[in-house]
């Protein structure tokens, strides 16, 4: 093999125990564990608010446009931004990392 | 039959031989490019996972095409043509339920699996109970989806080319069944994938054309196109533009929505014909792009659905959508109709027609993919066995799902299509999401979780539905007339209150995960969960795209 294949790393076990995909790993579930309950919270508020706050829902902001209608668009610019927010992050924070472990763990054989 | 009535009403809104013309042309279009796909059908991995050589852009529509059925284009422009806000609430359950695919399956799957959920599922457990479980749930899940396609297909005919009788419908079921067993034998994944990107790609102009349309008729206002839906609809009048019309009336509908709502949000993510697609990427960071692309083309989507069911409450209004053959699934047609007469409205109908077509043949590829990989090649031949001679298989597969599908469609034709489909979400959510979460961040987790999980998940969902008022005992408080499956209203065996199981069966699910994990004594392989965990996050050892 090649020699950028790193001596320590011999198994999958040596890898995962191995400092540098710790510090992978913490910083993946370190953004996706809250965003994920972060979404899934404010879709169940909103969820919760549509079921059973009728009056404030159906309250009108101006002209037609009510309350739910806002939180339902609010739903959407919520899933984009969060899309954005994700794709920009991995791609800068996460994939160069990863790229170098599998580099390491394949080595440049190919 | 009702023929006498339908037949006026059906050929009243628009030609069919219009309809039928271009719809024809799209089915020449498409077979062709599934011909011209098909060149490269070499491999397993070929056929399974179109060569795993698509972008994240292409993808990213093949998903949308995927994922968009005639259920989300007709039902929700329908729902909210009728039932108002309500319908609205479907669209956003459906959209957010991409996160969870995004930030916690997508990449993770990519990267550890192959060609199915199962094999990600059974990486580090027992291999052949837990592949067999996968390879269950996967196929009931695709089962009901289309069975809902194809009993839907029926109902789009009655509406959209003047058959209303039920001989004429089952032949075009039939002809539905037939193209799309041609498009998984002749282009497999790669066929299939590019029917889809045709499909989304009109469907999401088609749609686009049309809220253009609407907007433009009230200045580009929402306010006064709101406005003009609630003056044409006097029975519910202001109801409209806010929640409760349809799921608002009582304590159980109530608990009915949030139940519904669980599962459409965590169902996305474990429906197997959405995962396999994850593998026709090279890799996680395309996988990743193929979901964000998603997203954006979702969600844009549903918002012209937005704009699409107000625009029909306003312009046709409810009484006519009511009357239609189709009911609620007519509002989208007879929009397209009202605003560009017979051309617009045949446009419409043959990409509702492609819509159920690209979406069929997705789910037959991920069946019988899962039939031949899963069950065939790895549990009866346990693995020894070429990718050629599991494609043999996959093709026989594809073959006796499509009879099946067809039997099924002619058999369910008239059912409720809603039902179906929130059914394999809800098994979906039960049975798949948990055990996948669990089998990707949750290192104690083993074969007993998964069994419990898995089996505990589909049967209770299973056993929920059918004691539920969707299979008997539902009546129309003020027609009593049935709004169940069996519609013979002296027949009642309903005891679960909820027409979606979900609020009981996620939570089922997860539990019977944990409590099998933890029962069991079965130490944790540590060195396959290594090798899971680090291919997930990093990606060594991922398989690689095929170069022709």
């Amino acid at each position: 093999m090649s020699d950028t294949r790193d001596p320590d790393l011999t198994t999958y076990r040596d890898v995962q125990l191995s400092p540098d995909f710790s510090e992978l790993r913490r910083r993946f579930r370190r953004f996706v564990f809250p965003m994920t309950a972060l979404f899934l919270v404010w879709y169940f508020v909103y969820v919760l608010l549509a079921d059973y706050a009728h009056g404030f829902m159906s309250h009108k902001v101006g002209g037609n446009i009510t309350v739910a209608l806002l939180f339902g668009l609010g739903q959407f610019v919520s899933t984009f931004a969060i899309t954005l927010i994700y794709v920009r992050w991995a791609d800068r924070r996460l994939d160069p990392d990863a790229e170098k472990l599998r580099r390491q763990i394949e080595g440049e054989a190919q | 039959m009702t023929a006498p009535l339908m037949l006026p009403l059906a050929t009243d809104i628009g030609n069919p031989t219009v309809n039928i013309v271009i719809f024809a042309l799209f089915v020449v279009a498409t077979l062709a490019i599934v011909f011209r796909a098909s060149r490269n059908n070499k491999t397993a991995a070929d056929f399974y996972a179109g060569g795993r050589s698509f972008t994240g852009p292409q993808n990213g529509i093949a998903i949308s095409g995927d994922y968009l059925s005639a259920a989300s284009f007709l039902g929700i422009a329908g729902a909210i043509a009728l039932n108002g806000y309500d319908g609205f609430l479907y669209s956003i359950g459906f959209l957010v339920a991409w996160l969870v695919a995004l930030l916690l399956v997508a990449e993770l799957l990519r990267n550890t699996g192959r060609f199915t959920m199962a094999d990600v599922l059974s990486f580090r457990l027992k291999q052949r109970p837990v592949r067999m479980a996968a390879a269950i749930s996967t196929l009931v899940v695709c089962f009901f989806y289309l069975l809902a396609q194809m009993a839907g297909a029926g109902g789009l005919v009655a509406l959209l080319l003047g058959v209303s009788h039920r001989a004429g419908q089952s032949i075009v079921i039939a002809v539905v069944g037939i193209l799309m067993i041609t498009y998984v034998l002749v282009g497999g994944m790669k066929g299939t994938t590019w029917v889809q990107i045709v499909k989304a790609v009109l469907l999401v102009i088609g749609a686009g054309i049309m809220t253009l349309w609407v907007l433009a008729k009230y200045a580009f206002n929402l306010s006064s196109l709101l406005g003009a839906a609630v003056d044409k609809s006097p029975a519910a009048g202001e109801k409209l533009l806010s929640p409760g019309l349809q799921y608002g009336a009582t304590g159980v509908t109530k608990l009915d929505f949030i139940s519904l709502a669980l599962a459409l949000v965590l169902g996305t993510a474990g429906l197997p014909h959405v995962l396999m697609r994850f593998y026709t990427v090279p890799d996680s960071k395309e996988a990743r792009r193929s979901v964000s692309w998603a997203i954006w083309i979702i969600g844009i989507f549903y918002l012209f659905t937005l704009v699409l069911g107000y625009g029909a409450a306003a312009i046709v209004g409810p009484d006519r959508i009511k009357a239609a053959p189709g009911k609620a699934n007519s509002a989208a047609p007879l929009l397209a109709f009202e605003l560009g007469g017979e051309v617009l409205l045949g446009v419409i109908s043959a990409v509702a027609f492609a819509t159920i077509l690209a979406v069929v043949a997705g789910l037959t590829i991920t069946a019988s993919t899962s039939f031949a990989h899963d069950i065939y090649g790895q549990i009866i031949k346990k693995g020894q066995i070429s990718g050629d001679g599991e494609v043999r298989v996959a093709r026989y597969t594809a073959v006796v799902i499509g009879i099946v599908a067809i039997i099924g469609g002619i058999f369910a034709n008239g059912q409720n299509i809603a039902f179906l489909v929130a059914l394999a979400f809800a098994v979906a959510a039960s049975a798949n999401l948990p055990t996948i979460l669990y089998s990707l961040f949750w290192r104690r987790f083993n074969t007993r979780g998964a069994l419990w999980s898995i089996y505990g998940g589909l049967a209770s969902t299973i056993i929920l539905i059918v004691f539920s008022p969707v299979v008997s005992g539902k009546v129309d408080a003020k027609t009593h007339a049935s709004l169940s499956m069996i519609t013979d209203t002296s027949i009642d065996f309903h005891w679960f209150p909820l027409d979606n199981p979900g609020i009981v069966t996620i939570p089922l699910a997860f539990f019977l995960g944990w409590l099998g994990t933890v029962t069991s004594k079965e130490p944790v392989d540590v060195d396959r969960f290594a090798e899971m965990e680090v291919r997930s996050l990093t990606g060594a050892g991922a398989e690689k795209a095929v170069n022709h």
